[in-house]
């Protein structure tokens, strides 16, 4: 950051460069920050580079524009959620192996400066939030939800595109905060005053606030989006009651997205007031109260935790049901324990500040309700364990990932009742039992459920199952990865260390920040996995091609599809009599009927409104950050000027005709014929094709 | 696509277009129910604001506080154009459901932008003589509560003129198709909204301040 702001560069200069200070002042330390600090610049430089050369070399450039980011189909928007979401989970887990090696060298000192350990913990915490979970859910109800309630696409496609714009646009700023750094070393709460101006002038908290405001905007109208399509785009026939468990999950995550995200746009809109326009609302002096701060940030950040495991508990409710080849046990129950979850959420927010003053009566009051939101989740760990009970059991891969989930999840809610009781918060409270804490309950509720989702629903996307082989020892790794990384961390916290700390002086730490190591080196283990897996079943998608589109005998009515799925999603909208509505056609011996006649398909056409707003905030937020005022002045003109001419536009659809369709239909429906029906126990082998043994008096085979 | 239309019965609030615009109503029913949705998400953003607002009455800091900077003259005046445009956005919307002709129509409108750019004059001006009392943000946490939410207001009124430009620049290409209809109707809900946003700031932040 330079002192002096010019007009084309804001205060841009060449200290933003990551090495830039390891050339001015050489000593050891600035020497391996700065080295570290470029190396990721530099990854990120060749990544991008390296990805550009290859769609030339390919020559997918227009493949990529006209079919993937132009289109407002919600299959292809969800995929390309996921994706983001799958690279920002690489770099977060790069991070957190650079921490936790920290900690394992940190007696005494580490390798780390406090800056740049500041850094790490902040942009792991956003992005894993932000920029990996959310687009990781967002991308499977996208993908999944219309499919399930027998609908074409989202109510809203156009702002779906929007959507994914805005939460690419704040990926993108966190992918530039490596190279023109730094970033902001607040934590992923960003608490004032310490972000404020004072304590803070330099651009890192810019970057936090306008990355994580443009996720936020992304999140809202999704939400909206997503309520919208269940309440009024179901099939005919899918009642409430009638839709699978994810589905409800969903539209109680869209619920709470619609209520939750509101307040934190308030408390980043209100501390960028204060940063830029010299507002008073949270700093220390001139009657500014930081607390406000913390209660909207909460405000929000509690519902957030439910957005996040409610869509990870629906993966697992299908994945529980499929996968014992029973009906999900108790659905009503999960129904009403997802919806007590859901009101719940918005009433212990409190629980994240009880030492900081407030009487022991409120602190007493929020600490029982947050010991309530233990009844309906206790409800649905039983309602899914009861589902287990007498099914048939096979232990594929998301099966893997839901039991552990099953187990290690109950001890994170263990360690959360006991978190709740205020007495003890008192003594724990900012240690690393609290980090803990919250990752036993987001790794396992919510990257478990994520990662099981993307191998249960993978085969419907692209057409062909993901390796099996890989798939265990990924699912394995995170397993005991987990385990051997953050239980050791309950002990630390217990010994009274606390959280974000760049090193420590007392020898009985280190044993176990040793093991968290490991563990941590076993989670870059499944990482690798995952990318092998991925590589493996692309090379092999020939033998692992499953498009009879049914490989699980699946229950609900997106396996009624061909996989990959046609733009469409049905020829004709499907009639639902029943819960379990595909299976219950199996049973019925009359799955896939072809209607008397087909109709022509009116489909939403492309647009380019997604990119330009992507595009757009991406320029806003980089200009607000760097004080280049004249680049996000004229790209807020750019977006205003796209939103209104796009209400001018009238040609928004295209009509598909009916004889493509049936055409489509009727060699899907050859194909079928010709495929061997296959029984459960070659589910995960080469001679699954998607075609399922006809269920017999209502069993599975 | 639903070829069913909603029958009278469960029809949304705000889906007043009338009988002979079924096509515009079926067209609505998704976008109308978004729309309310999204209006209760950005009614979130002002209820915090105004909680907001109430932490930070005391933190004047040893500067110019309510009494000292409102005045009821200047926020009557803004209530009643408000009110007035509210009115004059309700006649609009009958015109457009009973056929009453483009010119009414048109003219209701400008009307209701009239009102509302009126507004905005007003309170700017307000501002501004608040400004050159010592009643600037940076001044003091109360101020910065106080610029942070009635601005905002503002800003939401400023939006909705903006959008009313946009509808009539798309009945001069367009004519009023469907699309302007439903824009239309949309339009009303965040106008009329804007007039409740701007009854609880009368009440909270003027009456309040000045009793």
């Amino acid at each position: 950051m330079t002192n002096e702001s010019s007009f084309l560069l804001g205060r841009l200069g060449w200290d933003a460069l990551p090495f830039w200070d390891m050339i001015q002042n050489p000593t050891r330390e600035s020497i391996i920050n700065g080295i570290i600090a470029s190396g990721a610049a530099g990854m990120v430089v060749l990544g991008a580079l390296a990805a550009m050369a290859l769609i030339t070399w390919y020559g997918k450039w227009k493949v990529l524009w006209c079919d993937w980011l132009t289109s407002v189909d919600h299959k292809k928007i969800g995929i390309m959620f996921i994706v983001i979401a799958l690279l920002m989970l690489l770099r977060a887990v790069i991070e957190a192996a650079f921490m936790r090696a920290q900690q394992a060298f940190g007696l005494g000192g580490g390798f780390l400066s406090p800056e740049h350990y500041g850094q790490l913990f902040t942009t792991h915490g956003t992005i894993m939030i932000f920029f990996m979970a959310m687009p990781f859910l967002t991308g499977l109800i996208n993908f999944v939800m219309p499919l399930q309630i027998g609908a074409r696409d989202l109510a809203f496609p156009v702002l779906n595109s929007v959507s994914f714009g805005l939460t690419a646009a704040g990926a993108a700023l966190m992918m530039i905060s490596l190279v023109l750094a730094p970033f902001s070393t607040g934590g992923w709460t960003g608490y004032p005053p310490f972000t404020e101006l004072q304590a803070n002038p330099g651009p890192g908290v810019d970057y936090w606030i306008w990355g994580v405001t443009l996720s936020t905007l992304s999140s809202t109208f999704s939400g909206i989006n997503f309520a919208v399509t269940i309440y009024k785009k179901r099939a005919p026939g899918m009642t409430l009651m009638r839709m699978p468990l994810f589905c409800w999950t969903a539209l109680c995550t869209s619920i709470l997205m619609i209520f939750g995200m509101p307040p934190l746009t308030v408390a980043t809109g209100l501390l960028a007031l204060d940063r830029y326009l010299d507002f008073h609302m949270f700093t220390a002096d001139l009657g500014g109260n930081m607390m406000n701060y913390i209660n909207l940030f909460w405000a929000f950040g509690h519902p957030e935790v439910y957005i996040l495991i409610l869509p990870a508990f629906g993966v697992f409710s299908e994945v529980f049901s499929t996968f014992s080849g029973k009906r999900l046990y108790g659905y009503t129950a999960l129904v009403i324990a997802t919806m007590a979850i859901a009101v719940l959420s918005f009433t212990v927010w409190l629980h994240h500040f009880f030492t900081m003053g407030q009487s022991a009566h409120i602190n007493a009051v929020f600490g029982i309700a947050t010991m309530l939101i233990g009844i309906p989740t206790g409800v649905k760990i039983f309602d899914w364990m009861l589902t287990m009970y007498r099914g048939r059991v096979r232990l594929t891969v998301p099966m893997v990932y839901a039991v552990g989930f099953l187990i290690l999840f109950s001890i994170g809610g263990l360690s959360g009742i006991i978190l709740a009781t205020p007495s003890i918060d008192y003594q724990i409270h900012n240690s690393l039992f609290l980090v803990a804490h919250f990752h036993n309950m987001l790794i396992p509720g919510l990257l478990f459920g994520m990662l099981a989702g993307y191998t249960y629903w993978f085969s419907k996307a692209f057409g062909f199952q993901l390796d099996a082989r890989w798939g265990y020892r990924a699912a394995w790794s995170w397993i005991v990865g987990f385990m051997l990384a953050f239980f050791p961390l309950y002990a630390l916290g217990l010994l009274g260390m606390p959280r974000r700390t760049v090193a420590f002086f007392d020898p009985v730490y280190l044993p176990w920040t040793i093991a968290a190591g490991l563990g941590a080196l076993i989670i870059l283990y499944a990482i690798v996995c995952l990318m092998a897996q991925l590589w493996v079943s692309i090379k092999r998608r020939a033998a692992l091609a499953t498009p009879g589109g049914d490989p699980w005998d699946g229950r609900s009515l997106e396996w009624d599809t061909p996989s990959p799925v046609p733009e469409y999603n049905f020829p004709v909208l499907p009639q639902v009599n029943s819960h379990d509505a595909f299976y219950r056609q199996k049973c019925d011996g009359a799955p896939h009927e072809s209607p008397a006649r087909y109709e022509p398909i009116i489909m939403p056409r492309n647009t380019a409104m997604g990119v330009i707003i992507g595009v757009s905030g991406t320029a806003v937020g980089f200009g607000l950050t760097w004080h280049m005022w004249w680049l996000a002045l004229a790209f807020t003109g750019v977006a205003l000027i796209a939103m209104i001419a796009r209400g001018f536009v009238r040609n928004t659809t295209w009509t598909l005709d009916a004889e493509a369709i049936e055409r489509q239909q009727r060699a899907w429906a050859h194909q079928l014929e010709q495929f061997e029906p296959i029984t459960r126990q070659w589910e995960q082998s080469e001679a699954n094709r998607g075609v399922p043994v006809p269920p017999k008096e209502g069993a599975i085979q | 696509m639903t070829t069913h239309t909603a029958g009278a019965s469960t029809r949304h609030p705000g889906l007043n277009l009338g009988e002979p615009h079924e096509e515009a109503h079926s067209a609505n029913e998704e976008l109308v129910f978004g729309f309310w949705v999204f209006m209760m998400s950005d009614f979130i953003i002002f209820g915090l604001l105004f909680a907001t607002y109430v932490t930070m009455l005391g933190g004047t800091a040893g500067g110019p506080g309510p009494s000292d900077l409102l005045e009821m003259k200047g926020a009557f005046i803004e209530t009643m154009l408000l009110l007035a445009s509210s009115f004059t956005f309700g006649m609009a919307s009958l015109s457009l459901k009973y056929h009453q002709g483009t010119a009414k129509l048109i003219g209701w409108l400008v009307v209701t932008l009239l009102l509302g750019l009126g507004f905005i004059a007003h309170e700017l001006k307000d501002f501004h003589t608040m400004f050159s009392e010592g009643g600037y943000p940076s001044r003091s946490g109360y101020l910065s509560a106080f610029f942070s939410l009635v601005p905002l207001h503002g800003l939401h009124v400023a939006g909705a003129c903006l959008w009313m430009l946009a509808i009539f620049g798309q009945m001069a290409v367009h004519g009023i198709d469907t699309q302007v209809k439903t824009g239309l109707t949309r339009l009303a809900i965040l106008w009329h909204f804007l007039d409740i946003v701007w009854i609880v700031i009368f009440s909270l932040v003027y009456l309040g301040g000045l009793t």
